[in-house]
C-alpha cells in the first residue's frame, strides 16, 4: 500500500496537522475519538487472560494450567481466590451438582445510601456478573457420599453476610436435616453487609440458631475458611464447625489488620491472622490444601458416620 | 448521680446548663437579699429545665441519640444492678486466661428472686475507663460471660444481660485468643440455654460485641440506646472513606430504638426519664426492673423446650429478601 492510499484511508486529520504535515514527523496512529467509549455494561469484569501470574512468587503459567492445578500456584502453592462455581466443580463428583434457593435476592429495605445507594450497588453487580448474591448453595456427591455445600462469592460485595446469605444458610440446614446429610460451608467474606444494618447483624444469630438445630439432628457441620474470612462471618458460623478447616495462608480474623494496627499503634508480626497462626493458637482442626481437600473431607465425613 | 455543678452537658444540652446557671445566680442573690423571695423564680426555672429536657429529647437526631447513649453521666451496668437488686455477689474470671474488667457478672436478688446479671461495664473517670477498656471486652470477657451463664443454667436461675459496648476489642491478643470464636460460641450457646434469658441494650449496642451476650427470649432497648452492625464512625470510615459522615451514617443505619422495634428486631423499647437515663438513675432502674419482672413472669410460664424453640424461631424470621423464580 502506498503512502497516498494510507492517507486516504485515515480520513480524518485535524486542520493543524494537515498544515504542518510537511515539516513535522508523520503520525502513524491517529486517535479518532477521545476517552473510553465502552459502556460499563459491555465491559468484562475480568478479561479471561491466557497467562496468569502468581501474586506471591511471580511465577507465570497458562490459565488452563492453573485451573488444572485447582488454582493453586504450581511453584509456590499459593491459593488463588476462587468463587463458588470453582469450589463446586472441585468438590462435587464429576463436577455435577444441583443448585438450591437461587431465586432468593437482596432488597434495599432500608433505602440505604452511602456514596451510592445499596440498590445501585446491587444493580451494578448484577450487570457485571452472573452472581445473584454472595452465597450459593448446591447439593451433590462427594466421593460418592451426599452432601450440601454453601459457598461464598467474594466478588459479590465482598462476600458480605446479609439477609440473603442468612436465609440460604438457614434453608440449607433445613435441607441437610431433611435429607440427613452433612452440611459444609466455604467462607470467604469481609464480614457483615453494612447496607443492611441491624438485619445483617441478626444473620449472625440466625445462622448460629440453625446450627444448633443441625447439632440436635447429630449431623456433621464442616466449616472451611478461605482467604479472607472476617467480622460477622468468622464471629458466627465460620468458627462453629464440628471441624474448622482452612486453606493454607488464608487471612482469618475478627477485626481487619488495619483496624488492629490503628488500635494498638504497633506493627503486626509476620504471619499474623494467617491460617497457620490460627492453627498454632488452637482455632483450626487442620489446614488442607485445595489439592488434597476433597479426599481429606471424605475421610473425615466417614468418621462422623454412625 | 452527679448533681449540678458536677453534671456534664452535651452540646445540645447546653441550654439546660444555662438554666442551671440562672438558678445558681438566683440562689446567690437570695443569700445577699434575704428580704426578697426568690423561691418562685427558682421554681419557675426548675420547671423550665424539665420542659427543656423534654423538648430536647423530643427532637433528637439519630446521631444525638448515639451521643446520649454515650453520655458521660449515663448509668452503666453495675449502677443498674446496684439500683435494682440486693445481695449482689460479683463473680470474676473465665477460668482460663484472666478476668476481663470490661465484662462483669454475678448473682443478685431482684425482689427476692436470684438472677444472673451479666454485662459490659464502662468506667466513670479516665482511670476507670482504661481499666474497663471503654467497655470493649476481650475473648476472656465473652468466655467469662458464658461460664456465668452455664453456672446460672446449672442452678436454674434466669439470666439478664445488660449490653453497653462500642464493640468487641480489636486487639492483637484478642485475635490470638480467638475473639471470633468466643463471640460465635456465645451466640450459639445462648440459643441452647434452658433458663429464661433477657437481654437489654442500655447504651451502645455495637455489632458482634453486643450480640455476643445478646441472644435472648426477650431483647429490649432503652429509649436512648442504639443497636446495629457497626458504630456510625466506623461505618463512615469504611463506606464514605472518611470520618466526617458519622451523622449521615447514623441516619442511614436506622440504629435507634424506635426503628429497631418497628423492624421487629427487638421486642420492645424501655422508656427513660425525661431527657435521658442520666437525669434520674432511680427512675431509670425502676422502669428497667419492671420490664425484667414482667418478662420473667411471662417466660416462666413456658417450658424450657418451648422457650428454646421460640427463641430460635424469633431469630430465624429476621431478614429481608425477595424470592424470584430461579
Amino acid at each position: 500500500m502506498s503512502e497516498e492510499e494510507l492517507k486516504s484511508e485515515n480520513s480524518y486529520i485535524p486542520e493543524d496537522d494537515k498544515k504542518s504535515e510537511g515539516e513535522s514527523k508523520q503520525r502513524w496512529f491517529q486517535r479518532l475519538r477521545k476517552n473510553i467509549q465502552t459502556t460499563t455494561s459491555e465491559k468484562k469484569e475480568v478479561p479471561e487472560g491466557l497467562w496468569s501470574k502468581c501474586p506471591e512468587c511471580n511465577y507465570i503459567c497458562t490459565s488452563s494450567e492453573l485451573e488444572e492445578n485447582l488454582f493453586v500456584c504450581p511453584k509456590c502453592g499459593y491459593h488463588h481466590r476462587i468463587g463458588s462455581e470453582d469450589y463446586f466443580k472441585i468438590l462435587f463428583d464429576n463436577k455435577e451438582f444441583k443448585e438450591h434457593f437461587a431465586g432468593i435476592k437482596s432488597v434495599d429495605f432500608l433505602g440505604f445510601t452511602d456514596l451510592k445507594s445499596y440498590q445501585k450497588r446491587l444493580d451494578d453487580i448484577y450487570s457485571k456478573t452472573d452472581l445473584k448474591d454472595s452465597m450459593r448453595v448446591a447439593s451433590g456427591q462427594l466421593n460418592g457420599a451426599p452432601i450440601i455445600i454453601a459457598c461464598m462469592d467474594f466478588a459479590f460485595i465482598g462476600g458480605s453476610l446479609g439477609s440473603v446469605m442468612g436465609e440460604k444458610f438457614s434453608r440449607a440446614v433445613d435441607y441437610a436435616i431433611n435429607q440427613k446429610i452433612p452440611f459444609m460451608v466455604i467462607s470467604k467474606s469481609g464480614g457483615a453487609r453494612m447496607m443492611e444494618s441491624a438485619f445483617s447483624l441478626m444473620q449472625m444469630a440466625k445462622t448460629s440458631a440453625k446450627l444448633s438445630q443441625l447439632s440436635d439432628a447429630q449431623l456433621p457441620y464442616v466449616s472451611l475458611l478461605t482467604d479472607p474470612t472476617f467480622g460477622g462471618v468468622s464471629a458466627s458460623f465460620a468458627m462453629l464447625g464440628d471441624i474448622n478447616i482452612a486453606e493454607p495462608g488464608a487471612l482469618i480474623g475478627f477485626a481487619g489488620p488495619r483496624i488492629i494496627k490503628e488500635t494498638i499503634r504497633k506493627d503486626l508480626p509476620k504471619g499474623f491472622q494467617r491460617s497457620e497462626f490460627l492453627l498454632d493458637h488452637g482455632f483450626l482442626d487442620f489446614i488442607a490444601d485445595r489439592i488434597s481437600l476433597k479426599d481429606k473431607l471424605s475421610i473425615m465425613l466417614r468418621h462422623f458416620k454412625v | 448521680m452527679p448533681q449540678y455543678p458536677n453534671r456534664q452537658f452535651l452540646d445540645f444540652e447546653k441550654p439546660i446548663k444555662e438554666l442551671y446557671e440562672q438558678i445558681d445566680q438566683a440562689k446567690k442573690l437570695a443569700e445577699k437579699n434575704p428580704k426578697i423571695d426568690y423561691n418562685s423564680n427558682i421554681e419557675q426555672l426548675e420547671a423550665l429545665i424539665l420542659a427543656k429536657r423534654k423538648e430536647i429529647t423530643d427532637n433528637l437526631t439519630p446521631w444525638q441519640r448515639v451521643q446520649l447513649s454515650r453520655h458521660p453521666d449515663r448509668p452503666y451496668t453495675l449502677k443498674y444492678i446496684d439500683k435494682m437488686t440486693t445481695d449482689f455477689v460479683e463473680l470474676y474470671g473465665d477460668r482460663n486466661v484472666k478476668d476481663d474488667k470490661a465484662m462483669v457478672g454475678g448473682f443478685a436478688s431482684l425482689d427476692g428472686e436470684t438472677i444472673m446479671f451479666i454485662g459490659q461495664q464502662k468506667g466513670t473517670n479516665t482511670k476507670q475507663r482504661q481499666l474497663r477498656n471503654f467497655g470493649m471486652a476481650n475473648p476472656e470477657g465473652y468466655r467469662k460471660a458464658l461460664r456465668l451463664m452455664r453456672l446460672a443454667e446449672k442452678f436454674n436461675k434466669p439470666i439478664v444481660t445488660l449490653i453497653d459496648t462500642p464493640g468487641a476489642f480489636p486487639g492483637m491478643e484478642a485475635e490470638e485468643r480467638g475473639q471470633s470464636e468466643a463471640i460465635a460460641r456465645n451466640i450459639y450457646e445462648m440459643f441452647r440455654l434452658k433458663v429464661p434469658v433477657i437481654c437489654i441494650i442500655i447504651g451502645e449496642g455495637a455489632s458482634g460485641g453486643a450480640l455476643g451476650i445478646g441472644v435472648g427470649d426477650r431483647v429490649f432497648m432503652l429509649e436512648n440506646s442504639w443497636y446495629t452492625v457497626i458504630s456510625p464512625e466506623n461505618c463512615s470510615s469504611i463506606l464514605w472513606r472518611s470520618w466526617d459522615y458519622k451523622e449521615t451514617a447514623a441516619e442511614q443505619l436506622k440504629l435507634t430504638s424506635d426503628y429497631m422495634s418497628e423492624f421487629g428486631l427487638v421486642d420492645g423499647v424501655i422508656s427513660e426519664p425525661v431527657g435521658g437515663a442520666h437525669w434520674d438513675y432511680d427512675l431509670a432502674a425502676a422502669t428497667l426492673k419492671d420490664t425484667i419482672k414482667k418478662s420473667l413472669a411471662e417466660l416462666k410460664k413456658v417450658s424450657a423446650e418451648k422457650r428454646i424453640s421460640q427463641r430460635i424461631a424469633k431469630f430465624e424470621k429476621m431478614g429481608n429478601f425477595e424470592e424470584v423464580k430461579a
